[in-house]
């Protein structure tokens, strides 16, 4: 066949069919579970942090394609960033990343970014001494 | 790569008898059938014969009731919008059921922009309505009353009979948009009573871009397109001339050939589903149970715990082409106002697939969706964090409750903050 059309970028699509560090982690050192009420897309990101890095990070999702290759897409950026660098992610990497999203589903990138940033503060809980490390303190 | 078309209800390929009878009319008949010469002449006499081909389908007395139009949006925004105008001096009112296309819908909420009043009744958890809710909602100002024969989205067979009798008892008005079930199911514009019908070719095996409205003389109807005075000044606009030759002779096609598709594809249907529901946990079928409340020719799934973009992308990988009514997929990013009309759980209207059958699907296709779709289902259940939360305990199955955990809306809505939707 010449032609196969799609409904995503092959970026988009790759990470969908083939999607990177899906899946838990073990002994997560922090993990975020955001929903969408917009459409209902359910995010968990567990990460792995190691010497105030992020060492490991993992997906799982309940969405649509986009929303599993932001997931995929997200957790391969961040991996080996500090806490902080990781507390600046924007969801517009995702999309940059991806090669655009439609616009009408750049919130799953979003989700994508809260779920990280969930995944973060439940870290940041269980260590408040990183948060002082970091900076983070919350107010 | 193999290619298994799930998706009749949104278009079908064109009998190639209707592709032939189409093509004399792009190159050697090319009049215009306002044209008073040879050229339009002939066009005009085909325009005839594929009158009494739409009219045959739907047993309308006289092809002159028959008004072609460009689809079935058209029809249906002509049917509302003419009827209501026509008759604003009488009343202001126009009972609806919640479950209507959005063609219905929409041309509706135009109207009430301008005065006039709406009530939507409400359908059952099949989607079904009932005739007295009709009856209870009409008041001395209602002008119109406007029902579906078949739900798009989940088969529902609405009884229209009944509904009909009602509505020539009360001497309103009555316009059923038919473009679900137009060869699939028989019609009887004469035997039912109802004024106002409207389908379309390419649900058929004809063209796009011909629709037709039945409009019998009981109903006033003024026109909403002005300009010239084809189809009796009731539609202006240069007529699609091989698009309605097609489509006659689809029409035909589909009236001599209706008890066997209807076989073939309730046996396909059953088959799909009695294949599925054996294969994969956690599975329901929206609407009616497959038999004389719904149409053969569709399947709307709700699979839990994952959602129906994602199936929809894999079966489209795999070959298999299914339509979904989850938010994802449409533009809105809102579920099918069908799934919510019918009070489906969030969760379920999330992970939502339509397929649709039609006359050339095969018993061997339908083996393949079973085994292909168990895997998609296994593959996504595998990504979802809500399978791990129902395997852990804590989110419980809408369709199989197990009596450990909390709902899934209450899950999403615990973690997103608000409610969806």
């Amino acid at each position: 066949m010449s032609d196969t059309y799609t409904l995503y970028n092959s970026t988009v699509m790759d990470h969908f069919m083939n999607p990177r560090n899906m899946g838990d982690l073990k002994e997560a050192d922090g993990i975020g579970e955001v929903g969408a009420a917009a459409c209902g897309d359910i995010m968990k990101i567990s990460i792995k942090i190691k010497d105030g890095k992020i060492e490991d990070a993992r997906f799982k999702t309940f969405g649509c394609g986009s929303a599993i290759a932001s997931s995929s897409m997200a957790t391969e950026l961040i991996k080996g960033r500090t806490i902080e660098e990781a507390m600046n992610f924007s969801n517009q990497e995702v999309v940059d990343a991806l090669g655009g999203l439609p616009p009408v589903k750049i919130h799953c990138s979003v989700l994508a970014e809260e779920a990280l940033k969930a995944a973060l503060e439940d870290y940041v809980k269980k260590h408040p001494e990183s948060a002082k490390k970091a900076e983070l303190v919350a107010a | 790569m193999r290619n298994v078309y799930l998706d009749n209800q949104s278009a079908t390929p064109m009998l190639p008898e209707a592709v032939a009878a189409m093509m004399p009319y792009f190159t050697e008949a090319y009049g215009n059938a306002s044209s008073l010469h040879q050229q339009g002449l002939r066009v005009r006499e085909a325009m005839a014969k594929a009158r009494s081909q739409m009219a045959a389908l739907i047993n309308a007395d006289s092809p002159d009731d028959i008004i072609f139009t460009s689809d079935g949006t058209e029809s249906a925004n002509l049917a509302i919008k003419g009827v209501a105008y026509a008759n604003q001096r009488k009343g202001n009112h126009i009972v609806i059921s919640e479950t209507e296309h959005p063609s219905v819908i929409n041309s509706i909420e135009f109207l009430e922009k301008q005065g006039f009043v709406c009530t939507k009744v409400k359908v059952d958890k099949e989607g079904m309505i009932n005739p007295e809710d009709i009856r209870a909602a009409l008041t001395d100002k209602t002008i119109l009353i406007a029902v579906h024969h078949v739900n798009h989205d989940i088969g529902t067979i609405e009884p229209i009979k009944q509904i009909s009798a009602i509505a020539n008892e009360k001497g309103i008005p009555f316009y059923v948009d038919a473009e679900a079930s137009a060869g699939w199911l028989p019609i009887d514009v004469k035997d039912w009573g109802v004024n106002l019908l409207s389908f379309s070719a390419h649900r058929f095996y004809g063209p796009k871009g011909v629709g037709v409205l039945y409009r019998n003389r009981k109903a006033r109807m003024i026109s909403i397109l002005h300009g010239g005075v084809q189809e009796g000044g009731r539609r202006s606009g240069t007529e699609n001339v091989p698009a309605i030759v097609g489509g006659g002779a689809a029409a035909e096609i589909a009236l001599r050939e209706m008890t066997t598709r209807m076989t073939h594809t309730a046996r396909l249907q059953k088959r799909l589903w009695d294949g599925l529901k054996a294969k994969i946990t956690y599975i329901k079928l929206n609407g009616p149970e497959p038999g004389p409340k719904r149409i053969s020719t569709n399947l709307n799934l709700s699979t839990e715990f994952i959602e129906g973009e994602g199936q929809l992308l894999l079966c489209d990988l795999n070959g298999i082409s299914v339509a979904s009514g989850s938010s994802c997929v449409s533009k809105s990013l809102k579920i099918s106002h069908v799934l919510g009309a019918i009070g489906l759980d969030h969760a379920l209207a999330q992970g939502n697939i339509i397929m649709s059958f039609g006359k050339d699907n095969t018993e061997e296709e339908v083996d393949y969706v079973i085994e292909t779709f168990g895997k998609i289902v296994t593959k996504l259940r595998g990504m979802s964090p809500m399978w791990d939360e129902f395997e852990k305990g804590v989110i419980d199955s809408v369709i199989t409750p197990t009596g450990r955990g909390k709902s899934f809306s209450q899950h999403a809505a615990d973690i997103s903050g608000k409610a969806a939707h």
